[in-house]
């Protein structure tokens, strides 16, 4: 199969740092594939590389086959490539429906012109977007907050909120960094079982960024590891958690099948 | 009593317009957060506008109509919003990454350029210019109260063009992006919301309204002249600060407030001399006890 993202040694350097070295990475379309790696191992700074918040020092991105060079951050979204936050950057005091409305928009053509006539196009659209919303605070149980400001919701549905935002741009690929970072056990194993869930429903590619190994190791088919930029393993979760590599930089003895 | 209705109706009016520029430049804020000192002189141009058109209107239109004022409202207005978007697009854009003192320097660069451009003789000249007669004039007069036609005008517009303002922000896709790219720049644009074309609608609309206060201003004093938007922007910044900057009701409501009390104080025997330094004493006692302004907007927390 065609991969849906491919990453040829894909390097960037602030200044000194080397913070993603040359790393080659192919991710098919409907694969849920996690990254892990230490801190400052350079996960975030992979996801802004693929998402286009800085290009590439050197390496090329390609998205359905397509180079992404040149290509803004928006561009990309309208592509097909939707993320979260490590660090949580909802629309502060918009309401939860009109966040996750901006997100659903983005594929719309409609503009003021329409708005302002009020013509039965843009009445129809604007009824579809609304449905289109409501339907995916329904699916994340969110649709109880719906006109609430974002910024008041409890951590966990703050998390949530940033994922359905991101699902609302109708993507092929999903990055999602650490979106279980500060949950409780009970949340974490939620929010599993909903990635699974929304990996399947609307049959996405995904990849996911988190340090809970119960987590990574329980969804995802396959793992990648970085640590100080560079991609030290790649392959199904057993054979990962058995790399020598892996248990000196990241996992630790304990997590050794059998030590 | 009738004296102290009659102020307020005359501080509304002139509040009013305050109002509808100081929402150019909140909203620029919002988005960019800096102030576009260059504002109060799309505000001008939105006069001169009204002055050139005029003429070729009453061409089509009859001469002190409704419809003909109408048309060269509009006229100015989508005028303005080009200038504005030309102006970020070839001033602050290619500044859209460097410290903010630049792009403040760079504004009341353009500020300078625009007033003294327009002051050549060449271009309107410095004297001011009388405003011609948009609409017919009229006034009312209920028991002892007078209200113009101009007034009531003044008023309709304004009231109008903060509805459709509203609507604009809250219920159509730039709106929702715009206040999206104001809460979070990066996340709207890796939400799909393409920042340029936000920025440039940002500057059109509020390039726009200001044009209406042009014209609006000039309808009421009948005079204008190439730096009048200096002091009116001035105040009408003054408005959006003290209604909170950022904040659109805030500017509205700022914009009534600093008319309203102008107006009375020039009422006032010993004080009228003042006039135009009240707003800039509500300004300073805005800051000092409500320093995010009466309206104030949660502050956007930053990554
Ligand atoms: N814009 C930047 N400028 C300079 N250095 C940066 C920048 N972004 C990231 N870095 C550096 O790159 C390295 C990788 O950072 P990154 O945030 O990608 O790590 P991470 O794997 O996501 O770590 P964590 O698990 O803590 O989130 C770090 O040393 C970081 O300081
Ligand atoms: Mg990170």
């Amino acid at each position: 199969m065609a991969p849906l993202l491919q990453l040829d040694q894909v390097t960037i350097c602030f200044g000194g740092l080397t913070a993603v070295s040359a790393v080659d990475l192919r991710l098919g379309p409907r694969e849920l594939v996690g990254l892990i790696g230490p801190n400052g191992a350079g996960k975030t700074t992979l996801f802004n590389l693929i998402t286009g918040v800085y290009p590439p020092t050197r390496g090329a991105i390609y998205f359905d086959g397509r180079p992404t060079a040149n290509l803004k951050a928006h561009q990309l979204v309208r592509r097909g490539i939707a993320r979260t936050f490590q660090n949580i950057r909802l629309f502060a005091s918009m309401t939860v429906f009109d966040t996750v409305r901006t997100a659903v928009q983005v594929h719309r053509t409609h503009g003021l012109r329409d708005a302002l006539l009020r013509g039965g196009g843009f009445r129809r659209a604007e009824a579809e977007v609304e449905r289109q919303v409501r339907e995916l605070l329904a699916l994340f149980q969110l649709d109880r907050v719906r006109d609430e400001p974002a910024v008041g919701l409890p951590y966990g549905d703050q998390r949530r909120l940033e994922i359905v935002r991101a699902l609302a741009t109708r993507p092929r690929l999903l990055l999602l960094d650490e979106p279980a970072a500060g949950m409780n056990p009970t949340e974490k194993s939620e929010l599993t079982a909903l990635i699974r869930l929304l990996q399947e429903k609307f049959q996405i590619a995904v990849l996911l960024v988190e340090h809970d190994m119960r987590v990574v190791m329980g969804i995802c088919e396959r793992i990648v590891v970085l640590d100080y930029g560079v991609k030290i393993a790649d392959g199904p979760p057993a054979a990962v958690r058995a790399n020598p590599r892996v248990i000196e930089a990241y996992l630790g003895e304990e997590a050794a099948p059998h030590a | 009593m009738t004296e102290f209705l009659q102020q307020l109706i005359n501080g509304l009016a002139l509040g009013a317009i305050y109002a509808l520029i100081a929402l150019g430049y909140t909203m620029v804020y919002g988005i960019l957060r800096f102030i576009n000192f260059a504002h109060g002189d799309v505000f001008m141009l939105g006069a001169f506008a009204g002055l050139f058109f005029t003429p070729v209107v009453e061409r089509v239109f009859p001469p002190q109509s409704y419809s003909g004022g109408l048309v060269v409202l509009l006229l100015a207005m989508a005028v303005c919003a080009g200038l504005g978007i030309l102006i970020e697009m070839l001033a602050y854009r290619p500044l859209r990454n460097r410290p903010k003192l630049t792009v403040l320097i760079t504004a009341i660069g353009v500020s300078l350029f625009i007033e003294y451009t327009c002051q050549h003789r060449l271009v309107f000249g410095a004297a001011p210019r009388k405003f011609p007669d948009l609409i017919p004039v009229k006034t009312w007069n209920v028991d002892l109260l007078v209200i113009s036609s101009t007034q009531v005008i003044v008023f309709v517009t304004t009231l109008l063009l903060l509805v459709i303002l509203r609507f604009i922000v809250q219920k159509t896709r730039m709106g929702t992006a715009m206040r999206a790219v104001s809460f979070n720049e990066q996340a709207a644009a890796l939400m799909g919301v393409n920042i340029n074309s936000i920025i440039s609608f940002t500057f059109g609309l509020g390039s726009a309204l200001a044009a209406a206060g042009g014209i609006l201003f000039a309808m009421s004093y009948a005079s204008i002249d190439p730096l009048m938007g200096v002091q009116t922007g001035l105040k009408a910044f003054v408005a959006a600060v003290v209604g909170g900057i950022g904040n659109l009701p805030g500017a509205a409501l700022g914009g009534l407030l600093i008319g309203v009390i102008e107006t009375f104080a020039g009422g006032i025997p010993g004080l009228s001399n003042y006039r135009d330094g009240i707003a800039f004493t509500i300004l300073i006692a805005v800051l000092i006890f409500r320093p995010t302004g009466l309206l104030s907007k949660p502050q956007v927390e930053k990554v």
